[in-house]
């Protein structure tokens, strides 16, 4: 249990630490509301669709979860080129509990930046339609952020070093992220379209935040619920394994 | 305490340990010298769980290192060769952090960290963060932290790398000490023959991921006929600098890469 401890206060601890990370991770955020957001908001309107950037909202805020939360999985990276992974990898605790501490820490520390992204879109206009559904949104925002968290430290106990980052970014995050309806809606899409998205975990956290902060959710917020704690079971199982089996 | 027996490891067919074998008893002060690229360190990595060996069995406190690596984990500590602390974080948190996956119980971690901490003169600067210590302060703060617990077997890959004489003398006496008070079995690499001299009990040479020679340090000066340890080192590995060997190696690669 202390041994959990330790692992989520130290990825905290570095989270804070430095401030440029805090800063800089919203910059990308406030990018997309204003350019996305506020640019596309009379076409999205006069289409009929509403608000834009109360749709928006939820999109953006899973955004910020999911760099996060890769990023804190990624730092395996990192610590094996700095040589402090050795120092874990040794110690008679099993991996399993290291494992866990740190993707506890990384998923914490991505919730908390989906809540400032959150705050910061209740600073452009956005508004909540069911202060009630909150506890719900923020029980999405930690499975997202738990989620990614996984997939960043399954991906990480597999490269050696940065260099297949770049590829990791963008063939697998930035098409999750696009092609996750964060963006627009479901309904109504290419049938292709429609079919990549549903086979998207991100898409189920998109609606499941969607179904909490505006109440209104594609497939169902159980649905999106279930989906999405399954696959959050799997992958951390899948990184657990492999970060079992890292040698330095 | 340490069986080792035909131990290789390949490196996508560079063979950098070399089917080597020998045993390390309890209590004992073991130095594992060779010159650079030797194999030392990838034999520690492989006795610490750290690395999967290719051939051969390694038996650490009675336990299977590939099989029965949680136990073997529970019985060792080590400072690493290469560098191992969490930059982003202070000395002291670098301590706590070690003391709580090493299982120290609360009271005596705060108590051993204060006291090594002292020990290596950083404890005025335990609230700094690692990032702002020079390359020895560093060096002591990851001497210190192998320290705060007390195990069974102690690897020490070239503890005394880059410390200035004063404190290598300083931490060899606290190293020994514990030696002789809790019978802790040391196993230690260094390129300075004097301390290896003046610390251990037994000596293995390994030279081309092969042991060349092995025995007390006055055994192998007599085998080899000289005064000191450094000479009779000399002797067995010879005085061409491995730099060269290694572009010997490199250019055989190379050659092999074109040849296919
Ligand atoms: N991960 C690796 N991949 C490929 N080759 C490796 C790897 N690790 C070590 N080697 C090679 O294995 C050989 C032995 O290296 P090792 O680090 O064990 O030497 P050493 O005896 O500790 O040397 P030094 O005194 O310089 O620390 C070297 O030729 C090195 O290039
Ligand atoms: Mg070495």
């Amino acid at each position: 249990m202390q041994t959990i401890y330790i692992l989520w206060l130290r990825q905290l601890k570095r989270y804070f630490r430095s401030k440029a990370r805090i800063i800089g991770s919203l910059g990308q955020p406030i990018l997309f509301f204003f350019s996305l957001g506020f640019g596309m908001n009379p076409i999205y309107q006069k289409a009929g669709g509403g608000n834009y950037i109360q749709f928006l909202a939820p999109g953006i805020i899973a955004m910020g979860i999911i760099f996060t939360a890769l990023f804190s999985g990624i730092e395996i990276i990192w610590d094996r080129q700095f040589g402090f992974l050795k120092e874990t990898l040794v110690a008679p605790t099993s991996r399993l509990k290291i494992m866990i501490g740190r993707t506890l820490g990384g998923a914490t520390v991505a919730s908390f930046q989906g809540i400032m992204v959150l705050a910061l879109s209740f600073l452009l206009g956005f508004r909540f339609q069911n202060v009630l559904l909150l506890p719900v949104a923020l029980i999405f925002i930690f499975l997202i952020a738990l989620l990614f968290t996984g997939i960043g430290t399954a991906i990480a106990s597999i490269l050696k070093d940065m260099q297949g980052f770049q590829l990791i970014m963008n063939f697998l995050v930035m098409p999750l992220f696009f092609l996750s309806g964060a963006l627009f809606p479901l309904e109504g899409l290419p049938k292709t379209l429609s079919i990549i998205a549903s086979l998207n975990p991100l898409s189920y956290g998109v609606d499941g935040l969607r179904g909490s902060l505006i109440n209104s959710a594609h497939f169902g917020m159980s649905t999106d619920l279930i989906i999405l704690s399954i696959l959050t079971g799997l992958i951390l199982v899948l990184g657990a394994y492999l970060f079992s089996k890292i040698e330095v | 305490m340490i069986e080792v027996s035909n131990l290789t490891k390949k490196f996508n067919g560079f063979t950098a340990v070399d089917d080597i074998s020998f045993t390390v008893g309890k209590g004992e002060i073991f130095a594992f010298l060779g010159p650079n690229g030797a194999g030392k360190t990838t034999t520690i990595k492989i006795l610490t769980t750290l690395l999967r060996p290719t051939s051969g069995k390694i038996i650490l406190n009675g336990k299977d290192v590939t099989k029965d690596k949680y136990q073997v984990r529970c019985s060792f500590g080590i400072v690493f060769q290469d560098p191992s602390l969490d930059d982003e974080l202070t000395a002291y948190e670098n301590m706590e952090f070690h003391g709580v996956i090493y299982h120290v119980p609360k009271k005596i971690r705060r108590e051993r960290i204060e006291q090594l901490l002292k020990f290596v003169e950083l404890w005025d600067r335990k609230d700094d963060l690692v990032k702002k210590f020079s390359g020895g302060m560093k060096r002591r703060l990851e001497v210190a932290r192998g320290l705060i617990h007390h195990p069974k077997i102690l690897f020490l890959d070239e503890p005394t790398l880059g410390l200035d004489p004063q404190t290598r003398n300083h931490i060899w006496n606290y190293i020994k000490d514990l030696n002789k008070q809790e019978g802790m079995t040391i196993f230690f690499t260094t390129h300075y023959m004097e301390e290896a001299e003046k610390a251990a009990q037994k000596v293995a040479v390994i030279d081309h991921g092969k042991i060349v020679a092995r025995g007390t340090p006055s055994e192998l000066k007599q085998q080899t006929n000289t005064a000191s340890l450094e000479d009779a080192f000399l002797a067995l590995t010879g005085t061409t600098i491995r730099e060269e060997e290694s572009n010997h190696i490199d250019h055989m690669r190379a050659h092999r890469r074109f040849m296919r």
